[in-house]
């Protein structure tokens, strides 16, 4: 059975086809304008590599930063809002601070829908889901027929309180249905049904907006590959790391956001499971952004809500919340490409800024000036001026001497070694700081971690990132370079359904408690039937819970038969553990409460072959030489330089040395030795060890 | 400094600030309080062994700026370096020691490393209730606001004080959010410490002197470079606010010489008799936010980037209340500084600061009880609801203001449906204020509506904390004004800015917030963004043709694009 899996990334296209146990892939550049271009062409790329037909394919598995860069450039729809009177600006007034305090001059994003295209009606539910005005349906009418003579093309309707009660919602789009012919129509009690008013609108509104444009594209996809004689089910990978049907993300192609950040996620999962590694930082370090996951056995970590858009440097706070189940990461801007500079405290700063493909990093001698991360690793001897991308760009060492010197060296009293050094170590410092701060708000420990390392310059940092964060041993698996792709292929069919309804464990109601769940996994299941009539389907359940007055839930996992049997006794006992977990000690005599309900609904993951243990013997003579800076000493060390393909399962080599392919190389410090896998994979472990 | 620790000390600089910000983010995941974990009115910091201030996170507010850097050395003063043990928590809500107001917890825990003291973690948080009158403006002394606590142990060598715990939880009307919180701040100095031990580890550092010798260096040689590139010159600045029962003289004098800048509040109005007082550490606070802002954003927060800013009042007067003044709504007060401190700076550095602000945050706390008319249901209950918001900001030099957004202060809102979970209280609207943004060639940020009531079978007590009802904002270089704040009951019933009031059972409280003020005249704004205002409905027709000298044609234009549903 042959499968094609589809990443569409902000530079390159990657495709990858799976055929009898091997890969075959293919990066051809993103075509803006007709991103399903680009497709074919790789489509055929790979298909000729393999020697088969393009009718040979059975399933097509795609994920695409469209929808991500829809929301962020605003190419959406025409998109109208309908919301309870009185509310009128949720989106714009946000939470009504300054993500940047000291900036005087800050701008505010503004919201996805100017102010004329948010609409009142008047109705009002209580926070227990009662009726405390009703909607007025000959008011919906009227405001239907303006919509309809101001050529809206998509409708969101998020009204106060509807996770509690969706009746008014409904309602509204019975009329609007009939009213709009044709024109989408995104309630907030089925796109995003959670409390919190702001980020529920705002995730129904980005739906509603990018949903035309999704669908149009969707169609023509298909329509497409079909001509090509890929005539065969295509499916759309998701934010949350699973796959849904092309029907299901037409509906809500706000789930498709960040998707192709989330299969790297599942690429790196699969890996876990391969080498049997419980506990697993992903690190996903390509151009302009680094993304870093916790997978813990074999499962990337997931969460309710992100960030889309920041304009803001990244800041936390500048961008739109988008509450949806996602596989939970973060994303700073630290790439090859990310550009350094002096503060005014004398202190080195990389990023967010990019040097992007045009100019790009200073060495690639097409007119950047600034020093870049690129650079920086140019310059301690990391990259080969003459072999890098397998040859075909020469690097220009005095280029970026020139920016090294100019900008940090001179300013700071440094040489250029001290500089890019410097430059560096704050890039990897960065990328540490972020890791550590996600680890603890999810209560984890680095130091038991396993790293995996991918993207095209994860492995020229992911030794240094191991230093900084305690990490003894990092996996360097083959194929880094499409990652995402890969991992498409190994996603299950998973859909994530979600409620708000706020429970004390003091007032707990099994019965209403068995009738949640229960209406979950229905509604989760049917997303998962439709793509798969008959393989079997199993679910995973989910509470959120926290002492009563807290704001913060955390994630609770139960089993089917502790989430059905309902004993609050068990809830607790669960509850006060992960708790523990995370916080160190629980609080004594407080009340504790459920605010969301959670099923994922997922067809059985893929079964992976166990990598077979290797027995080490040393790899063949280095076949040349050359002064790699190690940070740890703070000096040049004389390195050995080896081909990976030239390098066996078993292999084993020490520090410092570098391991080089035609997308990147792999540099190994005097602290670690480097041992080829059964898999092709390169663990970098640290010495002593 | 050897070559080589270069590069180790700007890293480890990089990791202090990234601790703190842990810190601050594991207080926000488990407190109790809607205004620490919705709103974020916190602060969290490192200090070394000296109980200098090394770093302080953003996360937070600014009203703690240097309320908590000037925290340790009281901790450490009262309790005596040899009484400072492993395994201690230390607490207190001293407004004159802490952060201004009884309701401000702050917890400091000293963190020792290989058997020695390497330095301390500190984190404030506001809480909801600490007994008393409740928070509000209306105490004659500090002793009416609530519990105090002086400085004293909470942990002592690992064990809690169980006798402190039975104190606050017999004092307070919310004992499990209080005692929560308590708990989630010693939880989040426990995180910091743990961190900043494996930093020393990886470093192999025995102490911190050497780091902290290069952050305070650092950062002082920067802001007296800052300092340094401005003109020296002496400016006043004035502001009357509308205070509890008589009006309020703000007045500061700005001296910026070559190594410091004196920021003096002679001249401004004596301690009232109700609580919107203001000790000297909060004024401190804001006073060199406003400065920080304008001079020195980029700048880290600590011991040495703060001290060339020297900051006094005379005693007695309202922004330097000594003890046993009420300050329970010192932020009322302290949130006008920096619009203030802006009139004199502005004569200085033209071209930098804003028009004059909302200022205060619009805050009301709700104390709603089963209706004593009549017979209640028998599911109505007790409880206290606090919410804040904010009105405009003021127009910047080449920027409108923002609207509904908090300036200077640095918290969030709570969300309606959160609030509505909380008690039986309805917000039945919330949402901008048109017109209410001060005319000019930069328009100032709009304030919002709000109409608040209880669920059926209730009714409330509303503590108002508003200003700004009789002295709006003022525009600068021929802005206008924004437009003032007012409250009522929706049967015409007149409300107060200021106290608690009764609010019977099915009526409701309207509220307008106020609008920040106008940056240049107004004749010179783009008719184009004029338009836009009025498509989006950010101002009125009237004010469009009357303000601005839109034509009708160009009034029907804007209207027609609004209605057509025109991507504005």
């Amino acid at each position: 059975m042959a499968r094609l899996g589809v990443d569409i990334g902000g530079t390159f296209t990657d495709v990858v086809l799976e055929l009898a146990g091997s890969l075959h892939s293919a990066k051809v550049l993103t075509t803006y304008h007709a991103p399903e271009d680009a497709i074919v062409e790789g489509l055929h790329k790979v298909c000729a590599q393999a020697a088969i037909s393009p009718q040979e394919i059975s399933q097509i598995i795609h994920g695409t930063t469209l929808a991500t860069n829809a929301l962020i450039e605003r190419r959406g729809a025409k998109t109208a809002l309908i919301t309870t009177e009185g509310f009128r600006d949720v989106i714009e007034m946000r939470t009504e601070s300054r993500f940047e305090q000291y900036d005087l001059n800050l701008t505010l994003p503004a919201p996805l829908l100017p102010r004329n295209r948010r609409y009142t009606v008047l109705e009002r539910m209580d926070a227990r889901g009662e009726v405390l005005i009703p909607l007025d349906i000959d008011e919906v009418g009227e405001l239907a027929a303006d919509l309809a003579t101001a050529g809206y093309e998509s409708v969101a309707v998020g009204l106060l309180h509807s996770y509690a009660n969706p009746s008014h919602e409904r309602q509204i789009r019975d009329i609007l249905t009939k009213a709009l012919p044709g024109v989408p129509i995104s309630l907030s009690c089925e796109v995003s049904p959670q409390m919190r008013e702001y980020e529920r609108f705002n995730t129904t509104i980005a739906n509603a907006y990018i949903k035309p444009l999704m669908a149009r594209y969707l169609d023509r996809l298909a329509a497409r590959l079909a001509a090509e004689g890929a005539d065969c089910p295509i499916f759309l990978m998701h934010s949350g790391g699973g796959i849904i049907s092309l029907e299901s993300a037409a509906t809500f192609p706000v789930r498709l956001v960040e998707s192709g950040p989330a299969g790297g996620a599942v690429f790196a999962a699969e890996l876990a499971a391969r080498h049997g590694l419980n506990k697993v930082l992903s690190f996903d370090m390509g151009g302009t952004t680094a993304k870093i996951c916790l997978i813990r056995d074999h499962t990337p970590k997931t969460a309710r809500a992100f960030e889309v858009a920041r304009s803001y440097r990244f800041k936390k706070g500048s961008g739109m919340p988008i509450s949806i189940p996602v596989i939970d990461m973060v994303e700073i801007g630290a790439g090859g490409g990310s550009l350094a500079r002096v503060d005014g405290m004398g202190q080195i700063r990389v990023g967010p800024e990019s040097a992007g493909s045009e100019p790009g990093p200073a060495c690639y001698g097409r007119g950047g000036l600034r020093p870049s991360v690129t650079d920086a690793d140019l310059m301690l001897g990391k990259l080969d001026p003459l072999h890098f991308a397998g040859g075909t760009m020469p690097l220009s060492p005095e280029a970026a001497t020139l920016a090294l010197q100019t900008c940090l060296g001179t300013p700071l009293g440094m040489g250029v070694t001290e500089a890019a050094w410097g430059l560096a170590e704050v890039v990897d410092e960065n990328m540490a700081n972020a890791a550590r701060i996600h680890a603890v708000e999810n209560g984890e420990d680095l130091a038991e971690y396993t790293m995996i390392a991918f993207g095209g310059a994860a492995p020229l940092h992911a030794a240094g990132l191991c230093e900084k964060l305690g990490i003894e041993r990092c996996l360097i698996p083959k194929g880094a370079g499409v990652g995402s792709a890969i991992g498409f292929l190994h996603a299950p069919f998973s859909f994530e359904a979600n409620r708000s309804v706020f429970m004390r464990l003091a007032a707990f109601d099994p019965v209403a408690v068995r009738g949640i769940f229960g209406e979950l996994q229905q509604e989760a299941t049917r997303f998962v039937r439709f793509c798969d009539a008959t393989a079997e389907i199993l679910a995973e359940f989910k509470v959120y819970m926290r002492y009563s007055g807290q704001g913060w839930e955390i994630p609770v996992t139960l089993t089917e038969a502790q989430a059905l049997d309902a004993d609050p006794l068990v809830y607790l006992a669960c509850f006060e553990q992960t708790y523990t977990n995370l916080f160190a000690r629980t609080v004594a005599g407080m009340e504790v409460e459920i605010t969301v309900w959670s099923v994922n609904a997922h067809t059985p993951r893929t079964e992976t072959q166990t990598a077979a243990p290797v027995t080490a013997h040393p790899a063949p003579r280095a076949t040349a030489q050359r002064q790699v800076f190690d940070a740890a000493s703070g000096a040049f060390a004389r390195s050995d330089i080896h081909e990976r393909a030239a390098l066996a399962a078993g292999h084993e080599l020490s520090g410092p040395a570098l391991i080089t392919e035609a997308e990147t190389t792999i540099i190994v410090p005097a602290s670690r030795r480097a041992i080829v896998l059964s898999d092709g994979s390169v663990a970098l472990h640290k010495k002593g060890e | 400094m050897a070559e080589l620790s270069k590069v180790a000390c700007q890293v480890m600089w990089n990791r202090l600030i990234s601790i703190v910000e842990e810190q601050a983010q594991a207080l926000v995941r488990t407190a109790f309080s809607t205004s620490v974990r919705e709103a974020g009115d916190l602060s969290a910091g490192v200090y070394n062994a000296e109980g200098q201030m090394l770093a302080q996170a953003v996360t937070g507010t600014p009203g703690h700026v240097n309320a908590m850097a000037d925290a340790v050395p009281h901790f450490i003063r009262r309790l005596g370096r040899d009484n400072i043990l492993e395994g201690d928590a230390y607490i207190t809500n001293d407004p004159w020691e802490g952060t201004g107001h009884l309701h401000d917890i702050t917890v400091v825990t000293p963190s020792f490393h290989q058997g020695q003291l390497a330095g301390f973690f500190a984190c404030t948080a506001h809480i909801v209730d600490i007994g008393g009158r409740g928070f509000g403006a209306d105490a004659n002394s500090v002793y009416e606001e609530g519990l105090y606590i002086p400085i004293l142990k909470f942990f002592d060598k690992g064990v809690v004080d169980q006798t402190l715990i039975r104190i606050i939880r017999g004092n307070v009307r919310e004992p499990d959010q209080v005692v929560g919180d308590v708990y989630a701040l010693a939880t989040c100095n426990e995180i910091g410490h743990r961190r900043l031990i494996d930093m020393m580890k990886e470093f192999h550092l025995t102490d911190l002197q050497g780091i902290s010798d290069f952050i305070l260096t650092h950062s002082r040689e920067a802001t007296l470079a800052r300092i340094a590139a401005l003109p020296r010159a002496t400016a006043t600045g004035q502001m009357q606010i509308d205070g509890y029962d008589r009006e309020i003289d703000l007045c500061v004098t700005l001296t910026i010489e070559s190594d410091r800048v004196l920021c003096d509040w002679a001249g401004t109005s004596g301690v009232d008799k109700k609580g919107i007082n203001v000790p000297l550490v909060y004024t401190k606070a804001y006073a060199c936010y406003a400065l920080k802002c304008a001079i020195a954003p980029d700048i880290p927060n600590n011991a040495a980037s703060l001290a060339p800013f020297e900051i006094t009042a005379p005693e007695n007067s309202i922004v330097n209340a000594l003890h046993p003044a009420p300050v329970a709504l010192r932020h009322v007060i302290g949130h006008m500084l920096p619009d203030t401190i802006y009139n004199a700076l502005d004569q200085i550095l033209p071209h930098t600061v804003p028009a004059e602000g909302a200022g205060c945050l619009c805050n009301f706390q709700v104390s709603l009880r089963p209706r004593s008319d009549a017979p209640a249901p028998l599911d109505a209950r007790r409880a206290e609801v606090l919410m804040f918001n904010s009105g405009g900001s003021g127009a910047r030099p080449s920027l409108d203001g923002m609207s509904a957004t908090a300036f200077p202060s640095g918290v969030m809102t709570m969300p309606v449906e959160a609030t509505e979970q909380v008690g039986p209280v309805i917000i039945w609207r919330k949402e901008l204020r048109p017109d209410s943004g001060g005319a000019g060639q930069f328009r100032g940020g709009l304030g919002q509506y709000m109409e608040v009531g209880a669920r059926d079978g209730h009714e409330f007590d509303i503590q108002a904390m508003f200003d700004r009802v009789n002295h709006p904002a003022l525009g600068r270089h021929g802005g206008a004004p924004g437009a003032a704040t007012t409250i009522g009951q929706d049967d015409g019933t007149a409300m107060k800015g200021k106290g608690k009031q009764f609010v019977p059972h099915g009526r409701k409280v309207m509220m307008a917030f106020p609008g920040g003020a106008g940056y240049g005249a107004p004749d010179l704004r783009d008719p184009a963004l004029v338009q836009r205002d009025l498509a989006l409905g950010y101002i009125s027709k009237e004010t469009a043709r009357n303000v601005y000298g839109l034509t009708t044609l160009q009034i029907a234009d804007a209207i027609a694009a609004a209605m057509n549903g025109d991507d504005i």
